[in-house]
């Protein structure tokens, strides 16, 4: 007797799902990756330069906003996708009860839930190309490697979706999300190399910071929008590729174990 | 496996379901054949509703085997739900999607192309009388709107098998014969359909076969009318508080009867005998009807409430 398989192509009728409902709202949705950034460089070009020269990344000085503009593509593939995975997938399965009606089509839970991860982090992409938009314009990701941005933000978005995934498996009310949004993400956010270079932290704390994800997302991000991608973004894209591999497996078994009653 | 006429659509042996040490359904077996309406009945938390979602996958079955068109839940699951139309209890249209869109976004799940997804939406929204609201969102329809929508959607995939659970409970009589219209509609184009109710009417006028399950066990299966004959008999005598007498020399006689709080249900084929009984102990208090299936499902289920 063959047993059907686990996983199939179906799993893109729920994404198309997700990007239908997107799209109802899409303005919405674009605005915030637009606007951030136009507030984020009017803020601390002008009031953060009086107070800070330069920076200095990798051995190269340059300008607070140079720096600063490309972390801000990373920190929103983390947000967008984190967020998805975490809240909104949350309200579709417990409050909207979407899940249980999908399990009575020919999908998995497997399915299910690669596609919600595949949705956060395509989520994560047209933000990152909103904001890379915004960010170009202005004049701060002025090499062609720039367009990297999109994949490296795919890449991100299934990590961070993945994170945010395992997270919902094991989440019994929607207010336990403020536990991982203020453990993990918003330090995260802070520490990782975005706001200010690692090297301006004590080795110790240096140390830690660069193994976090989103440190490795901010790498790429800025050696994206510089010019700069080389043989040491691989390591950074291979460190956000093996949190992926270990929190989608995470993800399904929580999962699985949640919605097969 | 091909399907022949006479193997079953469902076949459910000795199915089991345990929940750490709470049994919640224990072994139950059950056939429905091709073509027929068969229902589930039993008092809350009888374990239907665990049948059910054993039925189409959803819970993994602790015990027994079930097998869907011939090919087993546990390794065919995939193929079993493509050709399966599923109603569940409550509410799980896509609030995020209007009325057109959760059959649209439906049928994408089953794989079906937009053009026959399109084709088979209109005609799903004309048969459940839904087309004037197909852009409405989810929060603008009523509950009986809502239940239609829910069935057009388990059907979208033209299913082999319907499986319905408690399809009319919360809906109000106009929307409840509304949606009966229709299932009788579908069985009538041959759809074969398995439902769950507390209905007891609607259950009799409408399953060709039933069983009734409590604590997880069948205590009855069998064609409606035959079910009422052998477990009540054709008539039913109902006396509001009578006299303590009247139990005892029922209880002497050996005649079937049921008490139902102060009421007392006597039950019996010759109805010259039951008059007999009304005018010698309850000459005003007493009245006399047909015996229905309601009645035996109390006989077999107990009178007392299910909380």
């Amino acid at each position: 007797m063959i047993t059907d398989a686990r996983f199939s192509w179906l799993f893109l009728a729920v994404w198309r799902r997700n990007l239908r409902v997107y799209r109802r709202i899409w303005v919405i949705n674009f605005l915030p990756p637009m606007l951030e950034p136009l507030f984020y460089l009017l803020a601390f070009g002008l009031g953060f330069s009086g107070l800070i020269s330069e920076v200095v990344w990798h051995g190269r000085a340059m300008s607070y906003t140079d720096f600063f503009a490309p972390s801000m593509l990373a920190a929103t593939v983390m947000w967008q996708a984190f967020l998805e995975t975490s809240y909104s997938s949350f309200v579709r399965m417990f409050y909207q009860k979407t899940y249980d009606s999908l399990l009575a089509t020919p999908l998995t839970v497997d399915e299910i839930i690669v596609a919600e991860i595949v949705w956060g982090a395509t989520r994560a992409v047209i933000a990152a190309a909103a904001m890379l938009a915004v960010v170009a314009a202005l004049g701060y990701a002025p090499s062609w490697q720039a367009l990297a941005v999109l994949p490296i933000a795919f890449l991100g978005g299934l990590t961070f979706g993945a994170m945010g995934m395992a997270f919902t498996s094991v989440t019994s009310s929607i207010d336990m999300f403020n536990i991982p949004v203020f453990l993990v993400i918003t330090p995260m956010f802070l520490f990782s190399g975005t706001f200010f270079p690692l090297t301006g932290l004590p080795a110790w704390a240096a140390g830690l910071a660069s193994t976090l994800p989103l440190y490795h997302l901010a790498e790429l991000t800025r050696s994206a929008c510089l010019g700069l991608l080389g043989p040491a973004s691989l390591g950074s894209a291979a460190v956000l590729a093996a949190f992926a591999a270990v929190f989608i497996p995470l993800s399904l078994v929580g999962m699985r174990r949640r919605l097969v009653k | 496996m091909e399907i022949t006429d006479e193997q079953p659509v469902l076949s459910v042996a000795a199915a089991h379901k345990t929940y750490g040490t709470f049994t919640a359904v224990d072994s139950v077996s059950f056939a429905v054949r091709r073509g027929e309406c068969f229902g589930l009945l039993g008092p809350n938390g009888a374990g239907k509703t665990t049948t059910i979602r054993m039925i189409y996958g959803f819970s993994p079955a602790t015990g027994g085997t079930i097998q869907v068109f011939g090919q087993d839940i546990r390794t065919g699951f995939r193929r079993i739900r493509a050709r399966l139309g599923v109603c569940q209890q409550g509410n799980t249209l896509d609030p995020d999607l209007s009325v057109l869109e959760n059959l649209l976004v439906f049928a994408s799940y089953f794989g079906i192309k937009r053009r026959e997804a399109e084709v088979r939406a209109a005609e799903l929204l004309a048969f459940f009388a839904l087309e004037a609201k197909k852009r409405f969102q989810y929060d603008e329809l009523s509950g009986g709107m809502a239940r239609r929508l829910m069935l057009a959607r388990a059907i979208i995939n033209r299913p082999d098998l319907l499986i319905l659970d408690e399809p009319t409970t919360g809906l109000d009589p106009q929307s409840r014969n509304t949606l009966w219209d229709r299932l009788l509609d579908l069985k009538r184009q041959g759809m074969t359909i398995l439902l769950t109710t507390h209905a007891m009417e609607e259950a009799e006028r409408f399953c060709d076969r039933l069983c009734i399950i409590d604590h997880g066990r069948v205590a009855a299966e069998g064609v409606p009318a035959a079910l009422v004959a052998a477990r009540a008999g054709c008539y039913a005598l109902e006396v509001e508080s009578p006299e303590e007498a009247m139990a005892e020399h029922l209880h002497e006689a050996g005649i079937r009867f049921d008490r139902s709080g102060r009421r007392l249900i006597v039950y019996g084929d010759d109805k010259a005998a039951l008059i007999a009984l009304r005018e010698r102990f309850c000459a005003e208090a007493g009245f006399i009807r047909a015996a229905t299936l309601e009645d035996v499902f109390l006989r077999l289920t107990g009178r007392e409430l299910r909380e």
